[in-house]
Protein backbone atom coordinates (compact mmCIF):
# COMPACT_ATOMS: atom_id res chain seq x y z
CA UNK A 1 0.00 0.00 0.00
CA UNK A 2 1.24 3.60 -0.97
CA UNK A 3 2.03 6.03 1.55
CA UNK A 4 0.03 9.10 1.75
CA UNK A 5 2.96 11.46 0.67
CA UNK A 6 3.34 9.03 -2.82
CA UNK A 7 -0.20 9.41 -3.50
CA UNK A 8 0.27 12.53 -3.05
CA UNK A 9 3.18 13.75 -5.56
CA UNK A 10 1.41 11.11 -7.90
CA UNK A 11 -2.15 13.41 -7.98
CA UNK A 12 0.11 16.16 -8.51
CA UNK A 13 2.05 15.13 -11.69
CA UNK A 14 -1.56 14.36 -12.97
CA UNK A 15 -2.81 17.20 -12.43
CA UNK A 16 -0.47 18.82 -14.12
CA UNK A 17 -0.75 15.94 -16.95
CA UNK A 18 -4.72 17.64 -17.01
CA UNK A 19 -3.06 21.11 -17.12
CA UNK A 20 -0.86 20.31 -19.98
CA UNK A 21 -3.76 18.15 -22.29
CA UNK A 22 -6.47 21.01 -21.45
CA UNK A 23 -3.77 23.63 -22.98
CA UNK A 24 -3.34 21.58 -25.87
CA UNK A 25 -7.28 21.11 -26.54
CA UNK A 26 -7.81 24.80 -26.22
CA UNK A 27 -5.28 25.77 -29.09
CA UNK A 28 -6.26 22.71 -31.26
CA UNK A 29 -10.16 24.03 -30.50
CA UNK A 30 -8.87 27.39 -32.06
CA UNK A 31 -6.97 26.12 -34.96
CA UNK A 32 -9.53 24.00 -36.58
CA UNK A 33 -11.80 27.06 -36.50
CA UNK A 34 -8.56 28.60 -38.15
CA UNK A 35 -8.30 26.63 -40.64
CA UNK A 36 -12.35 26.05 -41.43
CA UNK A 37 -12.43 30.00 -41.87
CA UNK A 38 -9.37 29.66 -44.52
CA UNK A 39 -10.91 26.80 -46.22
CA UNK A 40 -14.37 28.48 -46.77
CA UNK A 41 -12.30 31.54 -47.99
CA UNK A 42 -10.68 29.77 -50.85
CA UNK A 43 -14.35 28.77 -52.23
CA UNK A 44 -14.77 32.16 -53.85
CA UNK A 45 -11.54 31.36 -55.91
CA UNK A 46 -12.33 28.00 -56.67
CA UNK A 47 -15.48 28.68 -57.92
CA UNK A 48 -14.29 31.76 -59.86
CA UNK A 49 -11.38 29.61 -61.61
CA UNK A 50 -13.90 27.19 -62.45
CA UNK A 51 -16.27 29.26 -64.56
CA UNK A 52 -13.15 30.35 -66.56
CA UNK A 53 -11.93 26.44 -67.27
CA UNK A 54 -15.18 25.47 -68.01
CA UNK A 55 -15.50 28.77 -70.21
CA UNK A 56 -12.04 28.20 -72.03
CA UNK A 57 -13.97 24.95 -73.09
CA UNK A 58 -11.83 22.40 -71.07
CA UNK A 59 -14.51 20.40 -70.21
CA UNK A 60 -15.14 19.14 -73.69
CA UNK A 61 -11.88 18.95 -75.09
CA UNK A 62 -9.31 17.06 -72.91
CA UNK A 63 -6.51 17.33 -75.67
CA UNK A 64 -5.91 21.40 -75.01
CA UNK A 65 -3.58 20.54 -72.30
CA UNK A 66 -1.28 18.01 -70.96
CA UNK A 67 -2.72 18.16 -67.17
CA UNK A 68 -6.24 17.29 -68.97
CA UNK A 69 -5.31 14.55 -71.54
CA UNK A 70 -5.50 10.91 -69.90
CA UNK A 71 -3.68 8.44 -70.25
CA UNK A 72 -4.53 5.07 -71.40
CA UNK A 73 -3.24 2.25 -69.89
CA UNK A 74 -2.29 4.00 -66.49
CA UNK A 75 0.99 2.07 -65.53
CA UNK A 76 2.45 3.87 -62.66
CA UNK A 77 0.52 6.33 -59.97
CA UNK A 78 1.39 8.61 -57.69
CA UNK A 79 -0.21 9.15 -54.00
CA UNK A 80 0.05 12.75 -52.49
CA UNK A 81 -0.48 12.00 -49.20
CA UNK A 82 -1.83 14.58 -46.22
CA UNK A 83 -0.85 13.44 -42.89
CA UNK A 84 0.16 15.69 -39.55
CA UNK A 85 3.79 16.14 -38.32
CA UNK A 86 2.56 15.21 -34.62
CA UNK A 87 0.59 12.76 -33.06
CA UNK A 88 -1.10 13.21 -29.38
CA UNK A 89 -4.24 13.51 -32.19
CA UNK A 90 -5.95 9.95 -31.94
CA UNK A 91 -5.81 7.68 -35.16
CA UNK A 92 -5.80 10.58 -37.10
CA UNK A 93 -2.54 9.54 -39.22
CA UNK A 94 -3.24 6.16 -39.24
CA UNK A 95 -6.59 6.08 -40.37
CA UNK A 96 -5.39 7.98 -43.55
CA UNK A 97 -2.53 5.89 -44.25
CA UNK A 98 -4.04 2.78 -44.17
CA UNK A 99 -7.09 4.55 -46.57
CA UNK A 100 -4.22 5.52 -48.77
CA UNK A 101 -2.83 1.69 -48.63
CA UNK A 102 -5.83 0.16 -49.36
CA UNK A 103 -6.23 2.50 -52.48
CA UNK A 104 -3.32 1.11 -53.89
CA UNK A 105 -3.58 -1.87 -53.30
CA UNK A 106 -6.85 -1.94 -54.62
CA UNK A 107 -5.23 -0.44 -57.93
CA UNK A 108 -2.50 -2.56 -58.27
CA UNK A 109 -0.07 -0.60 -59.56
CA UNK A 110 3.28 0.72 -59.18
CA UNK A 111 3.29 3.55 -56.60
CA UNK A 112 5.21 6.56 -55.47
CA UNK A 113 4.37 9.11 -52.66
CA UNK A 114 4.86 12.54 -52.20
CA UNK A 115 4.38 12.76 -48.25
CA UNK A 116 3.20 16.00 -46.07
CA UNK A 117 3.81 15.76 -42.66
CA UNK A 118 6.34 13.77 -41.06
CA UNK A 119 4.12 11.07 -39.46
CA UNK A 120 2.80 9.65 -42.76
CA UNK A 121 5.71 9.76 -44.55
CA UNK A 122 7.71 7.55 -41.37
CA UNK A 123 5.06 4.92 -42.13
CA UNK A 124 6.00 4.78 -45.26
CA UNK A 125 9.62 4.53 -44.67
CA UNK A 126 8.95 1.96 -42.19
CA UNK A 127 7.31 0.18 -45.31
CA UNK A 128 9.96 0.54 -47.66
CA UNK A 129 7.42 2.84 -49.99
CA UNK A 130 8.74 4.86 -52.48
CA UNK A 131 8.82 8.65 -51.28
CA UNK A 132 9.43 10.91 -54.33
CA UNK A 133 9.22 14.03 -52.32
CA UNK A 134 8.47 14.96 -48.76
CA UNK A 135 6.84 18.32 -47.11
CA UNK A 136 6.93 19.11 -43.69
CA UNK A 137 7.09 21.71 -41.04
CA UNK A 138 3.73 23.48 -42.71
CA UNK A 139 2.88 26.71 -40.64
CA UNK A 140 -1.03 25.81 -38.91
CA UNK A 141 -3.02 27.67 -41.20
CA UNK A 142 -0.49 28.04 -44.28
CA UNK A 143 -0.52 30.66 -46.60
CA UNK A 144 -0.69 29.49 -50.88
CA UNK A 145 2.92 30.50 -51.47
CA UNK A 146 3.57 27.43 -49.09
CA UNK A 147 1.78 24.77 -50.31
CA UNK A 148 2.23 25.53 -54.17
CA UNK A 149 5.87 23.80 -54.24
CA UNK A 150 3.77 20.76 -53.08
CA UNK A 151 1.31 20.74 -56.24
CA UNK A 152 4.24 21.37 -58.68
CA UNK A 153 6.08 18.58 -57.29
CA UNK A 154 3.15 16.50 -58.22
CA UNK A 155 2.45 18.20 -61.66
CA UNK A 156 6.27 17.80 -62.27
CA UNK A 157 5.89 13.85 -61.65
CA UNK A 158 2.80 13.88 -64.08
CA UNK A 159 3.98 15.69 -67.32
CA UNK A 160 7.56 14.14 -67.15
CA UNK A 161 5.40 10.55 -67.62
CA UNK A 162 6.68 9.17 -64.41
CA UNK A 163 2.92 9.18 -62.79
CA UNK A 164 0.08 8.56 -65.38
CA UNK A 165 -2.30 9.29 -62.84
CA UNK A 166 -2.14 11.48 -59.24
CA UNK A 167 -3.76 11.47 -56.63
CA UNK A 168 -4.63 13.04 -53.12
CA UNK A 169 -5.07 11.32 -49.90
CA UNK A 170 -6.39 13.59 -47.43
CA UNK A 171 -8.86 13.81 -44.51
CA UNK A 172 -12.30 15.63 -45.06
CA UNK A 173 -13.38 17.98 -42.07
CA UNK A 174 -17.31 16.47 -41.04
CA UNK A 175 -17.58 18.02 -37.78
CA UNK A 176 -15.79 18.09 -34.56
CA UNK A 177 -15.61 14.49 -33.70
CA UNK A 178 -16.12 12.79 -37.68
CA UNK A 179 -13.16 13.14 -39.99
CA UNK A 180 -13.32 11.44 -43.33
CA UNK A 181 -10.46 9.73 -45.05
CA UNK A 182 -10.88 10.69 -48.66
CA UNK A 183 -8.82 9.64 -51.98
CA UNK A 184 -9.39 11.95 -54.69
CA UNK A 185 -8.22 12.66 -58.21
CA UNK A 186 -6.00 14.97 -58.74
CA UNK A 187 -4.58 14.63 -62.72
CA UNK A 188 -5.59 14.30 -65.17
CA UNK A 189 -8.11 16.98 -64.61
CA UNK A 190 -11.56 16.28 -65.46
CA UNK A 191 -14.11 19.20 -64.74
CA UNK A 192 -16.70 16.89 -65.97
CA UNK A 193 -16.69 14.26 -63.35
CA UNK A 194 -15.75 15.61 -60.35
CA UNK A 195 -17.40 14.11 -57.31
CA UNK A 196 -17.23 17.17 -55.16
CA UNK A 197 -20.92 17.84 -54.56
CA UNK A 198 -19.83 21.81 -54.39
CA UNK A 199 -17.85 21.34 -57.50
CA UNK A 200 -21.03 20.13 -59.41
CA UNK A 201 -23.28 22.48 -58.19
CA UNK A 202 -20.96 25.11 -59.24
CA UNK A 203 -20.94 23.24 -63.05
CA UNK A 204 -24.66 23.08 -63.54
CA UNK A 205 -24.91 27.07 -62.63
CA UNK A 206 -22.52 27.95 -65.20
CA UNK A 207 -24.07 26.14 -68.20
CA UNK A 208 -27.20 27.72 -67.44
CA UNK A 209 -25.32 31.28 -68.19
CA UNK A 210 -23.24 30.06 -70.82
CA UNK A 211 -21.99 32.55 -73.19
CA UNK A 212 -20.42 31.65 -76.75
CA UNK A 213 -18.04 34.38 -77.93
CA UNK A 214 -15.11 34.87 -75.73
CA UNK A 215 -11.90 37.39 -76.76
CA UNK A 216 -8.72 36.00 -75.35
CA UNK A 217 -5.63 37.37 -74.81
CA UNK A 218 -3.26 36.22 -75.77
CA UNK A 219 -4.73 33.20 -76.81
CA UNK A 220 -7.37 29.72 -75.02
CA UNK A 221 -4.14 27.47 -74.92
CA UNK A 222 -1.93 30.14 -73.05
CA UNK A 223 -4.13 31.09 -70.81
CA UNK A 224 -5.32 27.30 -70.46
CA UNK A 225 -1.84 26.88 -69.37
CA UNK A 226 -1.64 29.15 -66.45
CA UNK A 227 -5.07 28.37 -64.83
CA UNK A 228 -4.98 24.68 -64.86
CA UNK A 229 -1.65 24.45 -62.85
CA UNK A 230 -2.93 27.19 -61.01
CA UNK A 231 -6.09 25.48 -60.08
CA UNK A 232 -4.23 22.13 -59.31
CA UNK A 233 -2.31 24.26 -56.52
CA UNK A 234 -5.92 25.28 -55.21
CA UNK A 235 -6.98 21.77 -55.08
CA UNK A 236 -4.02 20.54 -52.68
CA UNK A 237 -4.49 24.01 -50.63
CA UNK A 238 -8.12 23.13 -49.98
CA UNK A 239 -7.19 19.60 -49.17
CA UNK A 240 -4.09 20.75 -47.13
CA UNK A 241 -6.11 22.82 -44.70
CA UNK A 242 -9.22 20.68 -45.07
CA UNK A 243 -6.93 18.35 -43.70
CA UNK A 244 -5.43 20.57 -40.86
CA UNK A 245 -9.23 21.02 -39.40
CA UNK A 246 -9.26 17.23 -39.14
CA UNK A 247 -6.22 16.92 -37.54
CA UNK A 248 -6.80 19.74 -34.83
CA UNK A 249 -10.09 18.20 -34.58
CA UNK A 250 -8.55 15.01 -34.03
CA UNK A 251 -6.57 16.03 -31.44
CA UNK A 252 -8.79 18.34 -29.76
CA UNK A 253 -11.05 15.74 -28.93
CA UNK A 254 -7.92 13.30 -28.10
CA UNK A 255 -7.06 16.16 -25.58
CA UNK A 256 -10.37 16.16 -24.09
CA UNK A 257 -10.13 12.27 -23.65
CA UNK A 258 -7.18 12.79 -21.61
CA UNK A 259 -8.27 15.64 -19.78
CA UNK A 260 -11.14 14.05 -18.77
CA UNK A 261 -9.31 11.02 -17.97
CA UNK A 262 -6.85 13.09 -15.89
CA UNK A 263 -9.84 14.13 -13.48
CA UNK A 264 -11.22 11.03 -13.05
CA UNK A 265 -7.84 9.59 -12.34
CA UNK A 266 -7.30 12.80 -9.68
CA UNK A 267 -10.70 11.57 -8.21
CA UNK A 268 -10.04 8.48 -7.44
CA UNK A 269 -6.64 8.72 -5.94
CA UNK A 270 -7.81 11.61 -3.89
CA UNK A 271 -10.20 8.70 -2.37
CA UNK A 272 -7.17 6.32 -1.85
CA UNK A 273 -4.83 9.30 -0.37
CA UNK A 274 -7.55 10.58 2.21
CA UNK A 275 -7.99 6.89 2.83
CA UNK A 276 -4.22 6.55 3.42
CA UNK A 277 -3.86 9.64 5.57
CA UNK A 278 -7.20 8.40 8.01
CA UNK A 279 -5.30 5.09 8.52
CA UNK A 280 -1.79 7.05 9.25
CA UNK A 281 -3.91 9.02 11.90
CA UNK A 282 -6.12 6.13 13.29
CA UNK A 283 -2.44 3.80 13.76
CA UNK A 284 -0.95 7.10 15.54
CA UNK A 285 -4.10 7.34 17.79
CA UNK A 286 -3.59 3.80 18.75
CA UNK A 287 0.09 3.69 19.43
CA UNK A 288 -0.72 6.95 21.75
CA UNK A 289 -3.91 5.50 22.89
CA UNK A 290 -1.40 2.13 23.87
CA UNK A 291 1.02 4.32 25.22
CA UNK A 292 -1.30 6.09 27.67
CA UNK A 293 -2.88 3.27 28.89
CA UNK A 294 0.67 1.11 29.34
CA UNK A 295 1.58 4.48 31.11
CA UNK A 296 -1.58 4.22 33.58
CA UNK A 297 -0.92 0.70 34.66
CA UNK A 298 2.44 1.37 35.19
CA UNK A 299 1.56 4.10 37.91
CA UNK A 300 -1.22 1.62 39.25
CA UNK A 301 1.70 -0.91 39.90
CA UNK A 302 3.83 1.65 41.48
CA UNK A 303 0.91 2.51 43.70
CA UNK B 1 -26.74 49.90 -64.25
CA UNK B 2 -23.24 49.12 -62.97
CA UNK B 3 -20.86 46.30 -63.33
CA UNK B 4 -20.68 43.32 -60.47
CA UNK B 5 -17.55 43.00 -59.38
CA UNK B 6 -15.16 40.05 -57.35
CA UNK B 7 -11.64 40.13 -56.78
CA UNK B 8 -10.61 37.25 -55.23
CA UNK B 9 -7.39 35.72 -54.12
CA UNK B 10 -6.82 31.57 -53.45
CA UNK B 11 -6.62 32.57 -49.88
CA UNK B 12 -9.70 34.83 -49.85
CA UNK B 13 -12.66 36.98 -51.26
CA UNK B 14 -11.09 40.62 -51.53
CA UNK B 15 -13.71 42.35 -53.00
CA UNK B 16 -17.31 42.23 -54.25
CA UNK B 17 -20.17 44.48 -55.19
CA UNK B 18 -21.21 47.04 -57.54
CA UNK B 19 -18.65 49.14 -59.77
CA UNK B 20 -18.98 51.70 -62.87
CA UNK B 21 -15.81 51.32 -64.20
CA UNK B 22 -12.76 49.01 -63.63
CA UNK B 23 -9.31 49.66 -65.22
CA UNK B 24 -7.18 46.37 -64.81
CA UNK B 25 -3.29 45.47 -65.76
CA UNK B 26 -4.03 43.56 -68.65
CA UNK B 27 -0.88 41.44 -69.89
CA UNK B 28 -1.00 43.36 -73.62
CA UNK B 29 -2.07 46.70 -71.81
CA UNK B 30 -4.43 48.56 -69.64
CA UNK B 31 -7.72 47.73 -69.82
CA UNK B 32 -10.92 50.02 -69.17
CA UNK B 33 -14.14 48.05 -69.03
CA UNK B 34 -17.05 49.32 -68.84
CA UNK B 35 -20.75 48.06 -68.83
CA UNK B 36 -21.50 46.06 -71.44
CA UNK B 37 -18.24 44.96 -72.57
CA UNK B 38 -17.63 41.95 -74.80
CA UNK B 39 -17.22 38.57 -73.11
CA UNK B 40 -13.17 38.76 -72.38
CA UNK B 41 -10.75 36.26 -70.22
CA UNK B 42 -7.20 37.66 -70.28
CA UNK B 43 -3.80 37.29 -67.85
CA UNK B 44 -3.05 39.87 -65.84
CA UNK B 45 0.13 41.82 -65.36
CA UNK B 46 1.66 42.59 -62.04
CA UNK B 47 0.30 46.43 -61.50
CA UNK B 48 -2.63 48.22 -59.81
CA UNK B 49 -6.31 47.77 -60.36
CA UNK B 50 -8.71 50.44 -60.19
CA UNK B 51 -12.69 50.71 -59.99
CA UNK B 52 -14.75 53.66 -59.68
CA UNK B 53 -18.19 54.15 -58.26
CA UNK B 54 -19.73 57.27 -58.53
CA UNK B 55 -17.18 59.62 -56.93
CA UNK B 56 -15.39 56.92 -55.70
CA UNK B 57 -12.41 55.28 -56.55
CA UNK B 58 -10.51 52.55 -54.85
CA UNK B 59 -7.35 50.84 -55.51
CA UNK B 60 -5.71 47.30 -55.41
CA UNK B 61 -2.17 45.76 -55.90
CA UNK B 62 -2.84 43.01 -58.46
CA UNK B 63 0.49 40.32 -58.86
CA UNK B 64 -0.92 38.33 -62.05
CA UNK B 65 -3.71 36.32 -62.85
CA UNK B 66 -7.11 36.21 -64.49
CA UNK B 67 -9.84 38.66 -65.45
CA UNK B 68 -13.09 37.41 -66.88
CA UNK B 69 -15.51 39.63 -68.24
CA UNK B 70 -18.76 39.65 -69.01
CA UNK B 71 -21.05 42.11 -69.86
CA UNK B 72 -22.70 42.63 -66.14
CA UNK B 73 -19.99 41.47 -64.70
CA UNK B 74 -16.54 40.52 -63.84
CA UNK B 75 -14.17 38.30 -62.07
CA UNK B 76 -10.83 39.02 -61.07
CA UNK B 77 -8.63 36.17 -59.83
CA UNK B 78 -5.33 36.89 -58.88
CA UNK B 79 -2.20 35.49 -57.73
CA UNK B 80 -1.80 38.10 -54.74
CA UNK B 81 -3.78 40.80 -54.36
CA UNK B 82 -3.89 43.58 -52.15
CA UNK B 83 -6.11 46.59 -51.06
CA UNK B 84 -4.84 49.72 -51.05
CA UNK B 85 -5.19 50.32 -47.46
CA UNK B 86 -4.21 47.41 -46.58
CA UNK B 87 -0.24 47.78 -47.78
CA UNK B 88 2.28 48.63 -44.94
CA UNK B 89 4.00 51.61 -46.53
CA UNK B 90 7.08 50.82 -43.94
CA UNK B 91 7.36 47.28 -44.88
CA UNK B 92 7.18 47.84 -49.18
CA UNK B 93 9.87 50.64 -48.71
CA UNK B 94 12.11 48.17 -46.71
CA UNK B 95 11.29 45.36 -49.17
CA UNK B 96 12.10 47.74 -52.26
CA UNK B 97 15.32 48.91 -50.68
CA UNK B 98 16.42 45.60 -49.72
CA UNK B 99 15.50 44.13 -53.70
CA UNK B 100 17.71 47.66 -54.87
CA UNK B 101 20.57 46.36 -52.39
CA UNK B 102 20.32 42.80 -53.36
CA UNK B 103 20.26 43.46 -57.38
CA UNK B 104 23.84 45.54 -56.95
CA UNK B 105 25.35 42.48 -55.31
CA UNK B 106 23.41 39.48 -56.39
CA UNK B 107 24.99 36.62 -58.91
CA UNK B 108 23.19 37.34 -62.65
CA UNK B 109 21.03 34.11 -61.66
CA UNK B 110 19.37 35.47 -58.75
CA UNK B 111 18.80 39.02 -60.40
CA UNK B 112 15.46 37.65 -61.92
CA UNK B 113 13.94 37.13 -58.30
CA UNK B 114 15.03 40.00 -57.35
CA UNK B 115 14.05 41.95 -60.18
CA UNK B 116 10.48 40.53 -59.41
CA UNK B 117 10.53 41.37 -55.32
CA UNK B 118 11.36 45.10 -56.41
CA UNK B 119 8.71 45.15 -59.21
CA UNK B 120 6.15 43.96 -56.46
CA UNK B 121 7.55 46.17 -53.85
CA UNK B 122 7.44 48.87 -56.11
CA UNK B 123 3.40 48.43 -57.53
CA UNK B 124 2.57 47.82 -53.83
CA UNK B 125 4.24 51.56 -53.12
CA UNK B 126 2.52 53.14 -56.36
CA UNK B 127 -0.98 51.73 -54.71
CA UNK B 128 -0.28 52.62 -51.59
CA UNK B 129 0.31 56.11 -52.09
CA UNK B 130 -2.61 57.00 -54.10
CA UNK B 131 -4.72 55.81 -51.14
CA UNK B 132 -2.68 58.53 -49.35
CA UNK B 133 -3.37 61.07 -51.63
CA UNK B 134 -7.23 60.41 -51.41
CA UNK B 135 -7.53 60.98 -47.74
CA UNK B 136 -9.37 64.34 -47.00
CA UNK B 137 -7.33 65.72 -44.24
CA UNK B 138 -3.60 65.53 -45.21
CA UNK B 139 -1.11 63.25 -43.55
CA UNK B 140 1.82 65.60 -42.12
CA UNK B 141 1.88 64.08 -38.77
CA UNK B 142 2.22 60.29 -40.09
CA UNK B 143 5.22 61.78 -43.19
CA UNK B 144 6.89 63.59 -40.55
CA UNK B 145 7.60 60.79 -38.69
CA UNK B 146 8.03 57.66 -41.58
CA UNK B 147 10.68 61.13 -42.93
CA UNK B 148 14.12 61.04 -40.77
CA UNK B 149 16.59 58.70 -42.09
CA UNK B 150 18.20 56.37 -39.35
Amino acid sequence: MATAREIQRRIQSIRNLGQVTRALQAVAASKVRKAQAATLATRAYAHAAWEVIIHLGAAADESLHPLLTRRVPVQSILLVLIAGDRGLCGAYNQNIVRTALDFVKRRGLPVSYITVGQRGRDMLWRMGAKIVADFHGLPAVPGIAEVSAIAHAAIDEFLEGRADEVYLARTDFINMLVQKPVIQRLLPLRPTELGDQAMAEYVQDIRAANVTEYIYEPDAATILGTVLPRFTELQVYQAILEAEASEYAARMVAMRNATDNASALVEELTLDYNKARQRAITREILDIAGGTEALAQAMAARA
Amino acid sequence: MGLKLTIVSPERELYSGEVDLVVAPGIEGELGILPQHAPLITQLDEGELYTRTGQEEQYFAIHGGFIHVLPDRVTVLADVAERAEEIDIERAERARERALELLRSAPPEERRLTELALRRSRIRLKVARRRRRRRPTPTTMDEGLAAPEI
